[in-house]
């Protein structure tokens, strides 16, 4: 479960003194395990920024947030490594390791959870296989394509099976054939429990899969359903 | 399909291979310059080392020897002893006579002894040349004297011989080497705060370098942290690297220093009472070094492994607290 509760964002002033505006204000919206969410408005309204507050990035300035039955304004900081390893995480700009090679990138959060190597092995190869780089294992980031980028960041946020899923522009370089075997992929977890919140400027996509979105404009809650 | 690819249960044991650098800290954390920063502090540090176990052993042994001995000069030996009214005394024999009989009533001394003229003339041949004897000099007698009992009171000893025989010198060893082991005991303090201030500096650059590594690396940290890494688990990465690194340089620094600690016991030795190393080969100079130095320069690649682990500990996790 998911709760947001009044919730407003600040982000720290960088440089100068003083405060900066306020990003998000007065969010409000629950959404039970399981269910599926666009996340929809204007450039710049808010939208990394509510999903950044929801993988747990930035703390929310004002208001409560519980994440997966956890209360994060009020949880002790050290408690918050192990909520993490229960949230996937598509960013917008993938955020791949360039040192490592595609397989290493998305074991490491099996390694984090400290999973056994042989399994690691197994549960990446296929993953790997499943989004079409089975061939592309031992590649580097920067020799990827940003399609082939954006499926190993796919791949590293699902391989953990996580029990809330995060993406920001997750189809923002797949083709439409990819990015159908993606909500596949994204309606099939939602359907096994994990809870799927999905920003997207797609407006295509939004069409042909119909869900309930929360509506995002100037950093205020304009619509959910 | 995927649902079979991903249903894994959770395990507390951390099995990630050995080498998996998912940090890219063997960029970040170079081979290039922290173990030679680290060998030059370990190199101090075991000239520092040298240094106060030297000062250490040259004061332990100059004390030892010296709260028993001391020295009186008779000036004018063969003149008769005088009354105490300031005439001739015959009956009490030569001035250097009188002396021996005092000191030999005295309680606490084990035993006086006159030099030999030619001993006289060995200690002074420095000063005066060979011919010291020939030169005609009015030399005063020289008595050795040891004492049983350390804490003797000399001044008062000094007092009453002098009231029996004008112009006798009592002179302690003691002060001098009192003298030489304060001595000793400030260089020893020296090399300590020298060591005191490698470690800093030690600690310091890798503070520095760990510090370099996070901000080069930034990015991958904030990536591996919102995946759910611990602190615990970012500060190990650092800490691996810096410990392995630290350690290199550590022992490099001790291997260097290994020629030089054995010149400078070999110099030193003739003041700690020990044999001259003589011209018997490498061994033999292998163990003029003492113990507790060998002891040292093996602590110093422990010393430094604890540094760097302990600095980057505590760099990575303090410089962590700003995240989320
Ligand atoms: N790290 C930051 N520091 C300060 N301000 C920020 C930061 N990130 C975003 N903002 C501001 O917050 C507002 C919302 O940005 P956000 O990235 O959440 O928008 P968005 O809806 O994701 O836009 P887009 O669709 O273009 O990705 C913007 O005005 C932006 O300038
Ligand atoms: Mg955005």
């Amino acid at each position: 479960m998911v709760r947001f509760e009044g919730v407003g964002l600040r982000y720290r002033a960088i440089g100068r003194a003083g405060r900066s505006p306020e990003v998000l204000h007065d969010i409000s919206f629950t959404l039970p395990d399981g269910v599926f969410r666009w996340l929809l408005g204007p450039s710049g309204a808010g939208k990394t920024s509510l999903l950044r507050l929801m993988y747990l990035a930035v703390a929310p300035t004002r208001g409560n947030l519980t994440v997966l039955g956890t209360d994060v304004s009020a949880a002790p900081r050290r408690s918050l490594p192990r909520l993490r390893r229960r949230i996937g995480v598509v960013f917008q700009d993938f955020r791949l390791l360039p040192h490592l090679s595609a397989f290493d990138n998305v074991a490491l959060p099996l390694r984090i959870s400290g999973r056994p190597e042989g399994q690691v092995r197994a549960d990446v190869t296929e993953m790997l296989r499943w989004v079409g780089l089975g061939k592309r294992i031992d590649a580097y980031p920067t020799q990827l394509s940003g399609g082939e980028q954006q499926r190993v960041a796919i791949a590293r946020a699902v391989i953990t099976r996580p029990s809330l899923l995060v993406a920001d522009e997750p189809t923002g370089n797949l083709d439409d054939a990819q990015a159908e075997r993606l909500m596949q992929l994204l309606h099939e977890m939602s359907r096994l429990g994990t809870t799927v919140v999905v920003a997207t400027h797609n407006d295509r996509l939004v069409a042909r899969h119909p869900a309930p979105a929360i509506l995002l404009e100037h950093g205020r809650l304009t619509g959910h359903h | 399909m995927f649902g079979a690819a991903v249903s894994v249960p959770m395990t507390a044991v951390s099995l990630r291979p050995t080498g998996f650098d998912e940090l890219g800290l063997r960029r970040a954390l170079s081979d290039r310059l922290l173990p030679f920063l680290v060998a030059a502090m370990a190199f101090l540090a075991a000239l520092a080392l040298a240094g106060w176990i030297g000062a250490a052993s040259l004061a332990r042994e100059w004390q030892a020897g010296s709260g028993s001995a001391l020295t009186v000069q008779v000036p004018r030996p063969s003149d008769p002893a005088q009354t105490a009214e300031g005439r001739p005394d015959p009956a009490a024999g030569k001035r250097v006579d009188r002396t021996l009989a005092l000191l030999a009533g005295t309680p606490g001394i084990a035993s006086a002894r006159r030099l030999s003229d030619a001993q006289l003339s060995d200690l002074l041949r420095p000063w005066l040349g060979a011919g010291a004897g020939r030169l005609d000099l009015p030399l005063p007698a020289v008595i050795a004297v040891r004492l049983s009992d350390p804490d003797a009171d000399l001044d008062s000893l000094g007092r009453r011989i002098g009231v029996e025989v004008p112009g006798v010198l009592v002179e302690s060893h003691g002060t001098w080497v009192g003298r030489l082991t304060a001595l000793a005991r400030s260089l020893q303090a020296c090399a300590g705060l020298a060591l005191l201030l490698v470690v800093g500096v030690a600690a310091a650059v890798v503070a520095v370098a760990t510090r370099s590594g996070l901000s080069a690396r930034r990015e991958a940290i904030e990536i591996v942290h919102g995946l759910g890494a611990t602190d615990g688990y970012i500060a190990a990465r650092f800490a691996a690297r810096a410990t392995l690194l630290a350690t290199v340089g550590g022992a490099a620094g001790a291997v260097l220093a290994l020629p030089v600690l054995i010149m400078l016991a070999g110099l030193a030795a003739p003041f700690a009472g020990g044999a001259v190393p003589a011209d018997q080969g490498t061994m033999a100079f292998l163990a003029a070094l003492p113990t507790t130095i060998w002891v040292s320069l093996l602590a110093l690649p422990a010393g430094a492994a604890a540094i760097g682990f302990l600095t980057a500990q505590g760099t990575v996790r303090r410089w962590l607290r700003r995240m989320p």
